[in-house]
């Protein structure tokens, strides 16, 4: 664990994510239609607080839904570990609906190819738009984010994680050489 | 997180962490039966054989959809429509079904043993749907998923199994099933219905079926198998209902939230009484319901990995 960096403290990602919720509301001209949906586990925690942004800043309860894409993985059949697989929980048909898909880390874009797959299958949304915390580079296939927290430019060899209250404790983005 | 075996032939061979496993995996299955489009991508390019050579409603049509709806093909074989009305041997199918590349063989037989000869004679991972009278896994697996969604948990329950004891791959399946996750399990039947020395499976043994239902927190009911009968073990159908069918009347010495379970097909007015077959605390369809998802959950864990 040499080199770890704190590159997002708590006042830092509680900022981002309340300017990303003015950022949707404005670029959709409010929130009509909207609906979150966080892709497990880190981006389902991320996209309740975002839910709860945008109740204070227009006073209305969007609608959220939770996304495991674990059957939608390209090397679901290819890794030795199978990966525990989730719930996914999607409140209503997706059609016509403007999808906000929220994620921690975008990557090398393989997660939000599987995302918009999985999507698909329930309705045809009016349109996606993506949201991350951390944009980290080093992208796989023709995929960016609407919305980001922080671009962190890293390279290879570096983990970026992603720390929230829920799931770890504390609210912290964490990036350091990988051993 | 993976099973540690290529097959799964038996309840008796897996580790309690295996059972979770399949269990929570199961669980995240449930979802994809509810959609509109009902079917995810994960084992497309796959191929199901299901071999079914004794006959089945639920079982095949139960692995037909889990397969159909991971995008895998599924291929159905029945013994009327196969070559073993020819004469040919379980080996010699299973080595040509081989020969053709599919990736799971789901295989239900008459005999006993049958799966684990196919599991030595083939690469593909074999899936145990019933061999004679001696396990039918995917069953205890549904049932165990059943009985934790409604009562939260396994351990400590109380659980009856009665009926014809012998003759039945359920009731084996279960008992191991049940006992690994920590339910008492007590057993009732006719004693030519028992099978001797049934107390070293870790059970209590009940010659009545109102003492083996006595504060049950789940009962289940199993069929008269009388296709695997080679004598009369019982004078007649109505004696067996009188005094080992579950009514109204016998079912009040239950606990209050008993629940009643029943593998199907349900032989109507023998071992159940119809409005208790039908009654708001059966999950004898919530039995099958979760049947997809627990095949789902299997093909998921057994395919791929390599």
């Amino acid at each position: 664990m040499a080199n770890q960096k704190v590159v997002m403290d708590a006042d830092g990602i509680d900022r981002s994510l309340t300017r990303i919720a003015y950022e949707i509301i404005e670029k959709n001209k409010g929130v009509e239609s909207l609906i979150l949906v966080g892709i497990r586990t880190g981006g389902v925690f991320l996209a309740q607080r975002l839910r709860e942004k945008i109740l204070k800043i227009e006073g209305v309860e969007i609608p959220m839904g939770i996304l495991d894409i674990t059957l939608y993985r390209d090397d679901v059949l290819k890794t030795q570990k199978k990966p525990l697989l989730g719930k996914t929980d999607m409140p209503s048909s997706l059609d016509n609906k403007k999808v906000i898909l929220v994620d921690d880390v975008l990557f090398t874009g393989r997660t939000i190819r599987a995302a918009m797959d999985a999507l698909i299958d329930f309705g045809r949304p009016k349109l996606i738009q993506l949201s991350v915390l951390v944009d980290r580079g080093h992208r796989e296939l023709p995929i960016r984010a609407d919305f980001v927290g922080k671009n962190l430019p890293s390279s290879l060899w570096e983990a970026v994680t992603v720390h929230l209250t829920e799931k770890t404790g504390r609210d912290e983005v964490v990036i350091e050489e990988s051993v | 997180m993976k099973l540690t075996q290529k097959d799964l032939l038996g309840i008796k061979d897996l580790s309690v962490e295996e059972i979770n496993l399949i269990l929570d995996t199961a669980e995240s299955f449930i979802e994809v039966s509810t959609r509109e489009i009902k079917k995810v991508p994960t084992l497309r390019g796959k191929t199901v054989i299901n071999l079914f050579l004794e006959a089945s409603t639920r079982t095949r049509t139960s692995f037909e959809i889990a397969g159909k709806r991971l995008s895998a093909d599924t291929i159905n074989i029945s013994s009327s429509t196969s070559s073993i009305v020819k004469g040919e041997t379980l080996i010699d199918t299973a080595k040509n079904l081989e020969a053709m590349n599919p990736d799971i063989i789901v295989i239900r037989h008459s005999a006993a043993g049958a799966p684990h000869i196919l599991a030595k004679t083939v690469k593909q991972s074999v899936i145990n749907a019933g061999d004679g009278a001696h396990e039918h896994p995917t069953q205890a697996l549904l049932d165990l998923m059943t009985i934790r969604s409604k009562k939260g948990q396994i351990a400590g329950l109380q659980v009856a199994i009665c009926g014809d004891i012998a003759h039945s791959r359920v009731a084996r399946s279960n008992i191991y099933a049940l006992t690994k996750m920590g339910a008492s399990v007590t057993v009732a039947g006719p004693a030519t219905m028992m099978p001797r020395y049934i107390e070293q499976m870790g059970v209590k043994a009940c010659c009545k079926l109102e003492d083996a239902i006595v504060d049950a927190d789940i009962i289940m009911m199993l069929r008269i198998q009388l296709e695997r009968q080679t004598e009369h073990i019982f004078p007649s159908l109505r004696e067996y209902s009188t005094y080992f069918g579950l009514n109204r009347k016998n079912i009040t010495l239950a606990k209050d939230d008993v629940l009643i379970m029943h593998p199907g097909p349900v032989n109507r007015g023998i071992e159940l009484a119809p409005d208790i077959a039908d009654a708001p605390f059966s999950i004898i369809l919530d039995q099958v319901t979760n049947g997809v998802a627990v095949r789902m959950a299997l093909l998921y864990l057994l395919t791929g990995g390599n």
